[in-house]
C-alpha cells in the first residue's frame, strides 16, 4: 500500500525589537535571571499592556513578504491557561482575527517549484522559563523573556515530505532573515517549529487523524522527527490499528516521537478577545509605505543574479540564501571580480574555512576587497590557482585579528611569487630531464601521457610556484628536440 | 464647625487664603478616623505616617510650582483599596493580596500627587470589587454610617462610607457596575462613573476590564467635577483611555437647565422596586421640570437583560483577570505538595466565597462549547444594549431614573442569595455595559432616614452635562446638606 503523510508546520518566530511588545523593557538575550522585567511583564496587579508599534511593523512586513493579505482590523486575545512562566496567566495572543492571512511561499524540490500556503500569522507574548536543575527543592522562574514579541506562522497542510518541510523552513527562515525581523536561530529557539503530521493513502482525498509533534529544534531533527512519525504512523495502520489524535514528542537522543498527551488532556485555552487592547486598525498608507521599505527578497535576488551575473541557478541559488553572503558576493563583483569567479571561491573555499570554524557568514571578517585583490594576481600571473588557495587560507587567517591584509604581503612574505622566468624554468626542466633519462626515452617513443609526470616534477621542485602554461611549452619544446 | 466637615471646594478656598494650614486640616480627619472609625470600619490602612510625609512634601512643593496650578493643594483624600499606591499596601480586600505593596503607582494617584493631595488611607470594598454590599471583603464589614445596622452598598462601599462620615474629604472609588453610585446613593453622597475611556485604568487591580471606571465619591457635585478634572485624561499606558479633549468640568456648573431634554425611563421603575424610593425620584424628576427642564417619557428595551449580560461578561473577564493570583509571584502562597496542589490551595484558600463563584460562571461562559451561547450572545445583547442609549440620546440631553431600587439594606439580608444582591445593580449595571457615564446625587431620605439616590445617566463623554444637571438639582434642594448622626 502506498501512502503520502500530509504536513502543515506551525512557527515561532521571535521578533528582532529592541523592547517586548507590551511594555519597554528590553529584548537582549543572556541577561542575569528577572533583570528584564517591570511591573507590566511580571504581571502585576493593575498594569495594562500597550503595544509595541515596531512589533506590528515587522508581522505587516513578514506578512506582505510572505504574500499575506494583511488585516485592515485585527485583535488581540487571551489565551488562558496557569503556569509559572506566564505570570498572568493569559497569554495575549491572537484568534479570530489575526493581522495576516492567506499567503504562501516559493520552495523549490527537484528543480520544480511548490507553492506552500500560508493560513496566518498572528503576533504574541513569549512565555518567560521555568528553571529546575540545580536549584534543590525549589523551582525558579526567569521572566526575561516573558513578553518577548513572537510571530506565529502557520502553513497550510501542503507540505508531503519532510524534505518539503525542511526546503519550506529554510526559505522561511531565509527571508525572515532578509527582513531583519528574526535571527533564525533555532537552537537558541528564537525560531520554533511545531508539525501537525497525518497520513492517507495515495489518492484518498478524506485527510487521516492527525497527530501534533513537538520539541524539534534544527532542521535536520524536524527532518528526522516527520521521517519516524510517517513511518509509525504507517506501522500501526499496516497492523490494523488506529492513529489517535495527540500531541507527541521528539527525543533526539532516541531518535523517536513519544506521546505526550492526548486530545482529552488537551487544554481549553477559553480564547476571548483582549480587553486591555483596542481592535488594530491599519490604513493602506502605512502598509504601501512598508511595502516600499522592504528589501529585495531571496527569490527576486535569485533571478535577479541569473539574468545579470550570468550565473548558474544553482549558484544563485546557494548565494542568495543569506542576505549577507548575497552582498560580499556582489560588492566583489563591483569591486571588478568576475561573477562566476567570486562564486566559486566564496561556495567552495571560503565556506569550507568558515564551515571548519564552525562560523556563521555574519562573522566572516575577510572582505570582499581582500578576494579581489588575490584574483588580480592570479589574472596577472603572479601567483597561480593552486597557490592562490594558500594565500586565500592566509588572508582568511589574519582577517581573525587584523584588517591590515594584502594578498601582495603574503605572496612576497611567504616567497609564493609564481616563477614565469623562462631562463629560470628552463634550467630547472634541463635538470630534471637529465636526471631522466628513461622517461625521456619512453616519451619520445610515443607514450605522450608522461608529460603530466614530467610537469609534476617540475611544480615539486618549484614548490608549485612555476608558471603551469610556461612550463607546459618548454617541456613539449624540449622533449621534441 | 469642624474641619472635617469642609467640603473639597471650600477646603481648598481656606487653604488658598491662609486661614487653614494643610496640617490643621489633615489631623482634623485624623482625630474624626480616630473617633469614628471603629464604628464605621471604611478604611483597611489608615495612612497616618504617610499621610505627613505628604504634608511636608507638599509644602516644598510650593518653592517650585505656582499654588493655583495645584488643584488638590493639601486636600486629604481616601482612595478605594483596589486602585495601586506605590509603597502602600494594595489588597482589594482580598486575603490574596493581603501583604501585597505595589512597586509603582497608578496613573490617577499619580495625577492626584501632583496635583498635592494628602492620602489618608486605604478603603474597604467587596474583594475585588465583587459585591454590593461591601461584605464580601475579605477583612471587615463596613457599616453605613445612617444606619449602622446596615450596609454602605458596594463595592466602593468603604469609600462612600468614609465620605458621608466625614472620615476625609473626598474619595475615589470605582465602577463596574454600580460600585460608585449605587454606595454613593445609599451613603448619601455624591459619585461619578465617567465615560469608559475618560480615566486611565492603569493601577486599577482589573475586576472586568471593558467596564472598570475610577471616578469621584464627593459630597458635592462641585467636588466630583474639581476631582474629575484631575484624574481625566489619556494615558499612553491605557490604551482604552481615548484622547479626548481636556475640559473643565466645573465649567457649565450653575448654567441653568431650562429647556434641557430629560428622558424617563420605564424600564426603570419596575415592581417590587421600593415605594419611598420611587416617590422620591419622581418627586426629584418634577423638581427638575419645575427648573424648566422639560421630561420626556422615552424606552431603553434591552434593560431586562442588562444584569444577565454583565453577568457573563463581568465574571469572562474576572476569570481571566484573577487568574495572576496563582501564588507564584506575590501575596499569599500555601504550599502544596506539586505545582498544581499549590495553585489549589492558594487560590482556595486566598480567594472568598463570591470571588469563587464569579471565577466560576466565567471560566464557564467562556469554555469551548459554551462560549458561543454565553460569552458571543452577551457581547451581542450588550451592542444592542448600546444601541439603546444611542437611539434615546437621540431624543433627549441626559437620563434621569433611580441609583438603586432600595435604600440600603441590612447586613447579612442578602449575603446568601447572590441573585438578590445583583439585582442591586439592575439600574446601574446597563451604563456600564454601554460605557457612557452616570452620577448619583441624594434626592431625599425614607421614613426612618435612609438615603434615597437619583442617577443621572449622559452621552459618551457627555460629563459636563450631566454634572449641570445634577448641579442645578443639589442647589436648589438641601439634600446634599444633612449628615448622618454618628
Amino acid at each position: 500500500m502506498e501512502y503520502e503523510a500530509v504536513i502543515g508546520l506551525e512557527v515561532h518566530a521571535q521578533m528582532l525589537t529592541e523592547t517586548k511588545i507590551f511594555c519597554g523593557c528590553s529584548t537582549k538575550f543572556g541577561a542575569e535571571p528577572n533583570t528584564q522585567t517591570c511591573p507590566v511583564c511580571i504581571g502585576m496587579p493593575g498594569v495594562l499592556p500597550v503595544l509595541n508599534k515596531k512589533a506590528l511593523e515587522f508581522a505587516i512586513k513578514t506578512g506582505i513578504s510572505l504574500n499575506c493579505s494583511i488585516s485592515r482590523y485585527s485583535r488581540f486575545a487571551r489565551k488562558n491557561y496557569f503556569y509559572p512562566d506566564l505570570p498572568k496567566g493569559y497569554q495575549i495572543s491572537q484568534y479570530e482575527l489575526p493581522i495576516c492571512e492567506n499567503g504562501y511561499i516559493e520552495i523549490i524540490i527537484d528543480g520544480i517549484t511548490k507553492k506552500i500556503g500560508i493560513t496566518r500569522i498572528h503576533m504574541e507574548e513569549d512565555a518567560g522559563k521555568n528553571i529546575h536543575e540545580g536549584t534543590g527543592d525549589y523551582s525558579f522562574v526567569d521572566l526575561n523573556r516573558a513578553g518577548v514579541p513572537l510571530m506565529e506562522i502557520v502553513s497550510e497542510p501542503d507540505i508531503r515530505t519532510p524534505q518539503e518541510a525542511v526546503e519550506y523552513l529554510k526559505k522561511l527562515r531565509t527571508i525572515l532573515r532578509y527582513l531583519d525581523v528574526c535571527d533564525g536561530n533555532m537552537e537558541q529557539g528564537s525560531l520554533r517549529c511545531d508539525a501537525n503530521i497525518s497520513i492517507r493513502k495515495k489518492g484518498q482525498k478524506e485527510l487521516g487523524v492527525k497527530v501534533e509533534l513537538k520539541n524539534m529544534n534544527s532542521f535536520k531533527f524536524v527532518e528526522k522527527a516527520l521521517d519516524y512519525e510517517i513511518k509509525r504512523q504507517i506501522r500501526v495502520l499496516e497492523e490494523g490499528g488506529n492513529i489517535i489524535q495527540e500531541t507527541r514528542l521528539w527525543d533526539s537522543t532516541l531518535g523517536i516521537t513519544e506521546s505526550m498527551r492526548s486530545k482529552e488532556e488537551a487544554h481549553d485555552y477559553r480564547y476571548f478577545p483582549e480587553p486591555d487592547l483596542v481592535p488594530i486598525v491599519i490604513d493602506d498608507k502605512w502598509i504601501d509605505e512598508i511595502r516600499e521599505s522592504l528589501p529585495e527578497l531571496p527569490d527576486k535576488k535569485r533571478e535577479r543574479f541569473v539574468s545579470f551575473y550570468g550565473i548558474s541557478e544553482n549558484d544563485a541559488n546557494f548565494l542568495t540564501s543569506e542576505k549577507s553572503i548575497a552582498n560580499w558576493f556582489e560588492e566583489a563583483v563591483m569591486l571588478g571580480g568576475k561573477p562566476k569567479i567570486v562564486a566559486n571561491w566564496i561556495k567552495g573555499d571560503l565556506m569550507k574555512l568558515l564551515n571548519a570554524d564552525d562560523k556563521s557568514f555574519e562573522d566572516c571578517k575577510l572582505k570582499p576587497s581582500h578576494l579581489v585583490e588575490m584574483l588580480k594576481f592570479i589574472e596577472n600571473g603572479t601567483i597561480s590557482g593552486k597557490i592562490a588557495k594558500v594565500v586565500f587560507e592566509e588572508m582568511y587567517r589574519i582577517s581573525e585579528v587584523s584588517q591590515e591584509i594584502t594578498a601582495e604581503k603574503i605572496i612576497r612574505d611567504k616567497g609564493l611569487l609564481q616563477i614565469s622566468d623562462e631562463v629560470e624554468i628552463e634550467k630547472i626542466i634541463d635538470e630534471i630531464l637529465s636526471k631522466s633519462k628513461k622517461e625521456v626515452d619512453r616519451y619520445k617513443a610515443g607514450e605522450d601521457k608522461l608529460l603530466g609526470y614530467f610537469v609534476g616534477q617540475v611544480m615539486k621542485a618549484t614548490k608549485g610556484k612555476a608558471n603551469p602554461q610556461i612550463v607546459n611549452e618548454l617541456l613539449k619544446k624540449k622533449l621534441s628536440i | 464647625m469642624n474641619l472635617y466637615n469642609l467640603t473639597l471646594s471650600e477646603a481648598k478656598d481656606r487653604i488658598k487664603k491662609r486661614e487653614i494650614s494643610v496640617k490643621e486640616l489633615v489631623m482634623s480627619f485624623f482625630e474624626r478616623i480616630e473617633n469614628v472609625e471603629k464604628e464605621i470600619s471604611a478604611f483597611i490602612t489608615v495612612t497616618y505616617e504617610k499621610a505627613l510625609e505628604m504634608v511636608e512634601s507638599t509644602e516644598k512643593m510650593l518653592n517650585n510650582v505656582d499654588h493655583s496650578t495645584l488643584y488638590l493643594y493639601g486636600i486629604p483624600l481616601a482612595i478605594k483599596d483596589n486602585i495601586c499606591t506605590k509603597g502602600i499596601k494594595t489588597t482589594c480586600a482580598s486575603k490574596i493580596l493581603h501583604n501585597f505593596v505595589p512597586p509603582y503607582e497608578s496613573t490617577v494617584t499619580s495625577k492626584l500627587i501632583q496635583n498635592g493631595y494628602i492620602l489618608l488611607g486605604k478603603t474597604n470594598l467587596d474583594e475585588f470589587a465583587m459585591g454590593s454590599s461591601t461584605e464580601n471583603s475579605g477583612f471587615h464589614v463596613t457599616k453605613n454610617p445612617w444606619d449602622k445596622e446596615r450596609i454602605p452598598g458596594g463595592s466602593s462601599g468603604g469609600s462612600a462610607a468614609a465620605v458621608s462620615a466625614d472620615e476625609c474629604i473626598a474619595a475615589l472609588g470605582s465602577d463596574t457596575g454600580g460600585s460608585i453610585r449605587q454606595p454613593a446613593s445609599l451613603c448619601g453622597v455624591v459619585g461619578v462613573k465617567p465615560t469608559y475611556g475618560r480615566v486611565s485604568r492603569f493601577g486599577l487591580v482589573a475586576f472586568a476590564s471593558s467596564l472598570d471606571q475610577i471616578g469621584p465619591i464627593t459630597k458635592n457635585v462641585m467636588d466630583s467635577a474639581i476631582l474629575l478634572n484631575v484624574i481625566s485624561g489619556h494615558d499612553p499606558k491605557d490604551s482604552t483611555s481615548v484622547p479626548w479633549e481636556q475640559e473643565d468640568f466645573t465649567k457649565l456648573l450653575g448654567q441653568e437647565i431650562k429647556g434641557i431634554k430629560i428622558g424617563v425611563p420605564k424600564e426603570f421603575f419596575i415592581e417590587g422596586m421600593d415605594k419611598e424610593v420611587e416617590l422620591a425620584v419622581k418627586d426629584a424628576i418634577r423638581h427638575l421640570e419645575s427648573l424648566g427642564a422639560i421630561i420626556i417619557d422615552v424606552s431603553l428595551p434591552h434593560t431586562e437583560y442588562a444584569v444577565a449580560t454583565y453577568y457573563i461578561i463581568a465574571t469572562s473577564e474576572a476569570s481571566s483577570n484573577l487568574a495572576r493570583y496563582d501564588g507564584v509571584k506575590y501575596g499569599l502562597r500555601v504550599n502544596g505538595k506539586d505545582l498544581l496542589d499549590m495553585y489549589m490551595k492558594t487560590r482556595a484558600m486566598g480567594f472568598g466565597k463570591e470571588v469563587k463563584r464569579r471565577i466560576m460562571l466565567g471560566t464557564y461562559s467562556l469554555s469551548s462549547g459554551y462560549y458561543e451561547a454565553y460569552y458571543r450572545k452577551a457581547q451581542q445583547v450588550r451592542t444592542l444594549i448600546k444601541k439603546d442609549f444611542d437611539d434615546v440620546f437621540k431624543q433627549v440631553d441626559v437620563i434621569v431614573t433611580p441609583t438603586s431600587p432600595t435604600p440600603a439594606f441590612k447586613i447579612g439580608e442578602r449575603i446568601e442569595n447572590p441573585l438578590q444582591m445583583y439585582l442591586s445593580d439592575i439600574f446601574t449595571i446597563s451604563v456600564n455595559l454601554a460605557g457612557v457615564p452616570g452620577i448619583s446625587i441624594p434626592c431625599g431620605f425614607t421614613s426612618n432616614n435612609l438615603p434615597i439616590g437619583l442617577q443621572i445617566i449622559g452621552k459618551h463623554f457627555d460629563e459636563k452635562n450631566i454634572l449641570k444637571v445634577a448641579y442645578a438639582y443639589e442647589q436648589s434642594t438641601e439634600w446634599h446638606k444633612k449628615k448622618p448622626l454618628i
